[in-house]
């Protein structure tokens, strides 16, 4: 119970795409308080199209992740096409061709789709923004594995920190795109990205659980 | 929301077979079903003007697609940045083998999806330069100017860009122009109502009647100051007390003026704002060379109306007076 099997595990993504539909209307209420509301009518889109690209999808991960990435950027823009969509490719590139998925090599996919972020974007830890999920997330999953403890209780172990993190950034002042504006305003509500994000790595730990082997 | 459309999650498709049905004359579709390009373009050995953003802004961006203008223009949903693929099929549409100059507005999306655009056309040898638009004063304190967002002054600097391609200036010169053209240009806006995406159904922020918002953004970003609507000659010395010294401007320069109403407000009410500002600005000594009046750049249906000021040196006066056609700025020798 140490690993996936990439070459099966496809059905990951078609997992992800319905969470992100099932929650549209709520990302797009969270993104109305300080945004302009159209989080979760753009996610929807981008991953219902991802879907629809995939199909039945009983092929490999990697190729799922890629075809997302790829969907992600062409098919949504705003930030979050450029942002999600280069996550899940530089994702599936760390992935590549490796037979099986261990959670030594889930972080370093999603470290290599965290540097990716940063790259394109200039938002640091406490911004309001996504990372302040995902850093977190990641740094959980790192100390479970350098605990030793197993694949499942490390997903365990980024779920609920990426949860903490998702509602760290109520009491955050967004620093960052169209919400810093607002200021002090911005306080108090969570953030659009980071709430998706939560979600997007909680629904991965459990597809990914439910398909050890 | 009394409005005039079909399906609201597919007003930007919508409207954008109504411009192409309209404006035969100008403008082009491409393989990508969100760019856009002049009829004509790429045209070779001219450097290739592009911009892009969100719809919302009308006519921008694709209005101001034209003769000696916009080569092409990648468009986003509504308030939302277009892809990068769109940036790139934009880039690749106005490429002429000399080089794209991607002109266009201080907005993170666009940043970010314009970033990876010009990766990705890097990877076939096809260069992209840009200048980011950056003239609304109120976004941010003069010494955090890099993060004020890019409005109505990006007009002035496409109709800047896209004379001095036309004049067969290579893409350094071309960038260096429309960076001088914005680093001279500076804009404010004050919104008066809320405007509604039709896909949320309900308006992005709220200002109580008989309320105004000084320095609100085209997305309802917020202002500086709310309060009470004053008659139009207190708004033009508001508005021209906030520009005019943040260059600034002073006795003898010479300028192009561009007062531009968000969607609702009637037209007649921006001549009268403009009235006065044209009276402030002879006071100080100040000549306008090229006054544009008119709905040049919008917010869906904001009331309000935006003030962009640039000063003109002896090369922008003569490239904001070079003869352009396009739907939003059309401009004739005189």
């Amino acid at each position: 119970m140490s690993h996936v099997v990439l070459a099966t595990a496809g059905g990951v993504v078609l997992a992800l795409a319905d969470t992100i539909n099932a929650n549209r209307a709520w990302l797009s209420e969270i993104d109305g308080a300080i945004g302009d509301g159209d989080h979760g009518i753009n996610m929807s889109k981008g991953f219902s199209l991802a879907a629809a690209a995939l199909g039945k999808a009983d092929g490999g991960l990697s190729a799922a992740f890629q075809t997302l990435g790829d969907t992600l950027l062409s098919g949504i823009g705003g930030s979050m096409g450029p942002l999600y969509g280069s996550f899940f490719l530089d994702l599936a590139a760390t992935l590549g061709t490796a037979a099986t998925l261990d959670a030594p090599l889930l972080s370093r996919g999603l470290h290599a789709g965290l540097a990716s972020l940063e790259d394109l974007g200039s938002a640091k830890l406490g911004d309001k923004t996504l990372l302040d999920t995902l850093i977190p997330a990641l740094t959980a999953l790192d100390a479970a594995i350098a605990a030793g403890a197993d694949f499942a209780t490390a997903l365990d172990a980024m779920s609920a920190a990426a949860e903490a993190g998702r509602d760290s950034t109520k009491d955050l002042v967004a620093k960052i795109g169209r919400a810093a504006r607002l200021g002090e305003r911005s306080r108090g509500v969570l953030d659009a990205g980071a709430a998706s994000c939560c979600l997007i790595l909680q629904t991965l730990a459990e597809a990914l659980k439910q398909r050890l082997a | 929301m009394n409005r005039i459309i079909n399906n609201p999650d597919e007003v930007v498709e919508d409207a954008l077979r109504g411009y192409l049905r309209a404006h035969q004359d100008l403008l082009a579709s491409t393989d990508n079903p969100r760019v856009i390009r002049e009829r004509s373009a790429p045209r070779q050995g001219k450097v290739g003007i592009v911009t892009g953003g969100g719809s919302g802004p009308e006519p921008a961006f694709l209005g101001y697609i034209g003769e000696n203008m916009i080569d092409a223009v990648a468009i986003g949903e509504i308030f939302s940045s277009p892809t990068a693929k769109s940036f790139h099929d934009a880039f690749v549409a106005a490429d002429g083998g000399c080089g794209v100059a991607c002109l266009y507005g201080n907005y993170a999306g666009d940043n970010m999806n314009v970033k990876m655009a010009i990766r990705q056309a890097a990877a076939h040898g096809l260069t992209v330069k840009t200048v980011v638009a950056n003239d609304d004063v109120p976004s941010a304190p003069k010494d955090e100017r890099a993060k004020r967002r890019g409005v109505a002054g990006e007009i002035l600097m496409w109709k800047v860009g896209g004379a001095k391609a036309a004049e067969g200036a290579d893409l350094d010169a071309v960038i260096a122009t429309a960076q001088k053209a914005i680093d001279n240009t500076r804009s404010i806006g004050i919104g008066l109502t809320p405007c509604t995406i039709p896909a949320v159904g309900k308006p992005n922020f709220s200002i109580a009647d008989g309320m105004m918002e000084v320095g609100i953004g085209h997305h309802g970003e917020p202002g500086i100051e709310v309060g009470p609507i004053r008659p139009a000659r207190e708004l033009a010395d508001l508005m021209l007390d906030a520009i005019l010294p943040d260059l600034p401007f002073g006795e003898g320069d010479n300028v192009a003026v561009l007062v531009s109403g968000l969607g609702a407000t009637p037209v007649m009410e921006l001549y009268i704002l403009y009235d006065h500002i044209a009276e402030v600005l002879a006071s100080h000594n100040i000549t306008v060379r090229h006054p544009f009046v008119g709905n040049y750049f919008t917010s869906l249906e904001m009331m309000g109306v935006t003030l962009t000021v640039m000063k003109l040196d002896e090369e922008l006066d003569r490239l904001v007076g070079m003869p352009a056609h396009s739907i939003g700025l059309t401009k004739v020798a005189r």
